[in-house]
């Protein structure tokens, strides 16, 4: 590696910026072809139930309207359950939109208008009329809890709890200090701000030209060929610009499904973009219950806990994820019980939002730990500090890295957390309650498969390649960045291309491992390209590096150099023009080390400190001052990570205070579906955040020494913020959101 | 109560405006608002869709100057207006000091709700209420961004306000 770097590590503006500031980046639903056939979805209005007639006369009047698809009409798919299953799909039957006239959920769709304009479709579905024969449905977890089960076939072995260790049960009985708690969180909905749509432009030879919003073009085109029956080469997926995702576009959505259906039978383009209602009917993070009891002995060492976790599923899949076992590798305890169970519901299937399981069971653990601080009277923070653990006791593994201790120490000076007044409702700033309160945060460290390939031209530029997406998770300018190290280039000499299923096959943008995989495909590939480069070298007249090996040159300046003296070299330029070449193409796959990660886990560590003031009279609560001390191993952009995890700080801000999914159990029907009235931090809810990282180093993690930052930056913020509102008001709300109506409810109540 | 035969009924109706400094006369249904021509018709993509209420603010764009939400605008309201999206505010090779700012202070991450942001944070400056970061913060409000970039937009908005007057700093001390 050179040693003065010209990019990795610099705070390097996004290279998509330009495009993205002036309109020019363009996303799912904005590819133009004249005489495009446009489709609206009408979603159905019960929750459970059939449908008894559909009359869609009214609308098929409707000038432009060109047909209109219900199950009655669809043309066939496939017919089998394992063509329906995406990369990531769950246990269970994946949705098959008009499939048939059983109704599963809440504005599940019914039928998709389609016609020649935008307006005369979403028009015209105005007009179809759908009798539904309704059945008693059943949304209300709490209601349903009892049904609830151990999901019989595990979407991934590591969702599991571990089996119990010690005997959690005794060592609780016995211990001076304890504190159960029940914790409850209302579904959230991911609500990026792109819709999703898509845009199938049909080619003249009958090939497919999709534009998807998603995060895996390769996942897309799986699902599309395998459903639809097509051979891959007819169909290419694109998504070079992702506005926003959080997880939601994970698996295809069903206006993929519609686009090429009604695109095929039609034979021509099409365009189907959700409206932001449809937006709320599929794939949420599901409401959830959760008890942790946790003891201490009088110094605060954990005796014993125990974390029970139950969420919602659908009728059709088995959603799940890791809400328990984060408890379980914390802190040290020895004597640790985790249990986890779904319950099914009338609702779609929920699915990953940032940080799927940590964001939910992180949060319960951590408002419990701060019970608990006060249960035994020490400060909450000393309280993590005497039960921290160099070790994964879940899996009797060693961490790659923690550099937890230094979020601790770095946060807290930021913060200046030591001028804390330990009793709640013992600070004031006029007629506001201020309260401080702090978290710990973990996340996983993951690879997963990757694929890149490095093209290194005579010109002395770079193209990167894979199918990689950026959900504006700055995966663009990142790999650009490790491409521009490998060659000492700036960043401006390299091209990246992303988000498209024609590249080197990459898997889904998710769970943090995109930087950690696709950066070290990335790191690969260039370093394949650099030993082709030798190989031609050594082929040259006298050459100088005739007997060095690939791991002892780099390139520095243009020239093949020996890392050990930069003197000796030869000039790319020469290399290429005696080898007679213009280019040379490199590919590389990365996975993860399995031999590693039978000894290792690896995690990513935030300590999180919020300071909240809460209207002492209206109880009006406000965020007024974050600051998320973060390990992550090595920052490939110290700008573009900051902004991760920002945006995680003000997601988890959302859950803490205003993200609720509200269903009216009765009929089982979401009733806040659009940004009225499902509050998502605005402007004016968001202050002071500040972000620290911290260093790590972990040459284990994966090879470019990246452990990912697309979730950690929201797990503990909504317990930091809950523990600072006890700090501010003495009052423990325990059901998130923690809104204004029970605030003064817990007051009401005292 | 048949809507089915309306596109029969309603006349179209002529109307001219100027997008970006381009003149249009187009003859537009009633029904079709501003949002819908510009992303369809016009194909100019930029402006953003995000719920088609109101409730957003991605479809911000500046008319006379003012900052309005296109999606609650229908375009044959808007005869002799003059319209600015954010295509019309600068190019990848000549930015506008509002879009520069956005890129140097990383004020988007997936960029969508961005030039409804950078249209807002213009309308914004040139209505001349802005005194402080909370004012900023405040007045910002109907722009959401889901990547909660919101920290840096504000650093955006301040800068280019800043290079002008450095009336903000000079309010807050
Ligand atoms: S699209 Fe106009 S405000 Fe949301
Ligand atoms: S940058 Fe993604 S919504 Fe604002």
């Amino acid at each position: 590696m050179p040693i003065q770097s010209k990019a990795v590590g610099l705070p390097l503006s996004r290279v998509e910026g330009p495009l993205k500031v002036t309109g020019g980046a363009r996303y799912a639903a904005e590819y133009f072809q004249p005489g495009m056939l446009f489709g609206v979805v009408v979603p159905a209005t019960i929750a459970a139930g059939q449908i008894a007639s559909i009359d869609v006369s009214a609308a098929e009047r409707f000038a432009g309207v060109v047909k209109i698809f219900t199950h009655e009409n669809r043309p066939s798919t496939a017919y089998r359950d394992s063509k329906w299953k995406d990369q990531v799909a769950l246990p269970g039957h994946p949705f098959r939109p008009l499939e048939s006239d059983r109704i599963l959920f809440d504005g599940q769709p019914v039928a998709l208008v389609v016609a020649e304009s935008f307006e005369a479709a979403r028009d015209a579905a105005t007009l179809v009329r759908v009798h539904y024969l309704p059945e008693e449905s059943h949304t209300d977890l709490m209601r349903a809890i009892h049904t609830s089960y151990c999901p019989p076939i595990p979407r991934a072995k590591e969702m599991m709890p571990p089996p119990p260790r010690g005997n959690a049960q005794a060592a609780f009985d016995r211990a001076t200090n304890r504190i159960s708690a029940d914790y409850r969180m209302d579904g959230e909905h991911h609500n990026p701000m792109e819709l999703f749509a898509t845009t199938v432009l049909l080619g003249d030879d009958g090939t497919l030209t999709i534009h998807d919003k998603t995060q895996g073009s390769q996942n897309s085109q799986d699902y599309v060929c395998n459903v639809f029956g097509l051979a891959t080469e007819t169909v290419v997926v694109r998504n070079a610009y992702v506005g926003g995702a959080f997880g939601q576009a994970l698996r295809p959505k069903y206006q993929l499904f519609f686009a090429v259906m009604a695109s095929l039978d039609l034979k021509r383009s099409m365009k189907v973009e959700m409206s932001r209602r449809e937006m709320f009917y599929l794939t949420w993070r599901p409401s959830s219950f959760q008890t942790v009891s946790l003891a201490a002995d009088r110094e605060g060492h954990l005796q014993a806990i125990r974390h029970h976790a139950v969420h919602a599923t659908s009728r059709y899949e088995d959603y799940q994820e890791n809400v328990a076992n984060w408890s379980g590798l914390a802190y040290r305890c020895d004597n640790v019980e985790l249990s986890y169970e779904i319950v099914k519901l009338d609702v779609s299937t929920p699915g990953d939002m940032r940080a799927p399981g940590a964001a939910t069971g992180v949060t319960a653990l951590e408002a419990a730990m701060d019970e608990l601080a006060y249960e035994v009277g020490i400060d909450p923070l000393e309280l993590r500090l005497r039960n921290f653990v160099h070790r994964d006791q879940n899996q009797d593994k060693d961490l790659t890295s923690k550099a937890l201790h230094a979020c601790y120490r770095e946060g807290a000076a930021r913060f200046g957390w030591a001028g804390r007044s330990p009793e709640p409702g013992s600070m004031r700033d006029g007629v506001d309650l201020v309260g401080w309160g702090m978290a710990t945060g973990l996340w996983e460290a993951s690879m997963s498969p990757a694929e890149a390939k490095v093209q290194y031209c005579a010109n002395g530029t770079v193209v990167v390649s894979a199918a990689a997406s950026d959900i504006g998770t700055g995966t663009y300018t990142i790999l650009g960045q490790i491409a521009a190290e490998c060659f000492d280039l700036q960043i401006g000499d390299v091209t990246v291309r992303l988000g498209d299923s024609t590249l080197p096959k990459t898997g889904v943008e998710g769970g943090s491992w995109t930087a950690a995989s696709s950066g070290s495909a990335v790191q690969a590939a260039a370093k394949a390209v650099i030993a082709t480069l030798l190989k031609h070298a050594g082929e040259l007249h006298n050459s100088p590096l005739a007997r060095a090996s690939a791991d002892e040159v780099e390139v520095a300046e243009g020239r093949l150099v020996l890392e050990a003296n930069h003197q000796v070299g030869v000039a790319i330029s020469e290399i290429m023009a005696t080898a007679g070449l213009s280019s040379i193409e490199e590919s590389a796959e990365v996975g993860p080390d399995k031999a590693l990660a039978r000894k290792f886990a690896a995690y990513t560590h935030s300590a999180v400190f919020v300071e909240v003031k809460v209207d002492s009279e209206l109880g009006v609560i406000r965020v007024t001052r974050v600051v998320s001390a973060v390990a992550a191993g090595r920052i490939l952009n110290p700008k573009t990570a900051r902004s991760q995890i920002l945006g995680g700080i003000v997601m988890g801000l959302g859950m803490a205070l205003h993200e609720e999914g509200m269903i009216d159990h009765r009929t089982g029907r979401i009733v806040n579906h659009n940004l009225a009235e499902y509050h998502i931090p605005a402007h004016a809810d968001v202050e002071d955040l500040q972000v620290i990282f911290v260093d790590e180093d972990d040459d284990k993690a994966s090879p470019i020494g990246v452990k990912g930052l697309g979730e950690i930056g929201i797990v503990g913020v909504a317990a930091a913020i809950s523990n600072a509102i006890f700090h501010a008001t003495g009052k423990r709300v325990r059901s998130f959101p923690i809104t204004i109506d029970k605030i003064l409810e817990s007051e009401i109540r005292q | 109560m048949d809507i089915g035969s309306r596109n029969d009924a309603v006349p179209l109706c002529s109307t001219a405006f100027v997008i970006n400094g381009q003149q249009f006369t187009l003859e537009l249904h009633p029904w079709v608002t501003l949002l819908d021509l510009l992303r369809g018709a016009l194909e100019l993509s930029g402006t953003k869709k995000g719920c088609d209420h109101g409730q957003c603010g991605a479809c911000t764009v500046l008319i006379d100057g003012e900052r309005i939400n296109a999606c609650l605008k229908l375009a044959v309201s808007l005869d002799g207006a003059r319209i600015t999206t954010i295509e019309g505010l600068g190019s990848p090779e000549s930015l506008h000091p509002m879009q520069k700012a956005f890129i140097e202070h990383d004020a988007f991450q997936c960029g969508y709700c961005t030039p409804g942001q950078i249209c807002s944070a213009i309308g914004l400056v040139s209505e001349g209420r802005v005194h402080s970061r909370a004012d900023i913060r405040e007045l910002m409000s109907g722009n959401l961004c889901r990547c909660g970039a919101y920290t840096n937009i504000a650093d955006a908005i301040e800068d280019v306000m800043g290079q002008g007057r450095n009336q903000i700093r000079e309010a807050a001390e």
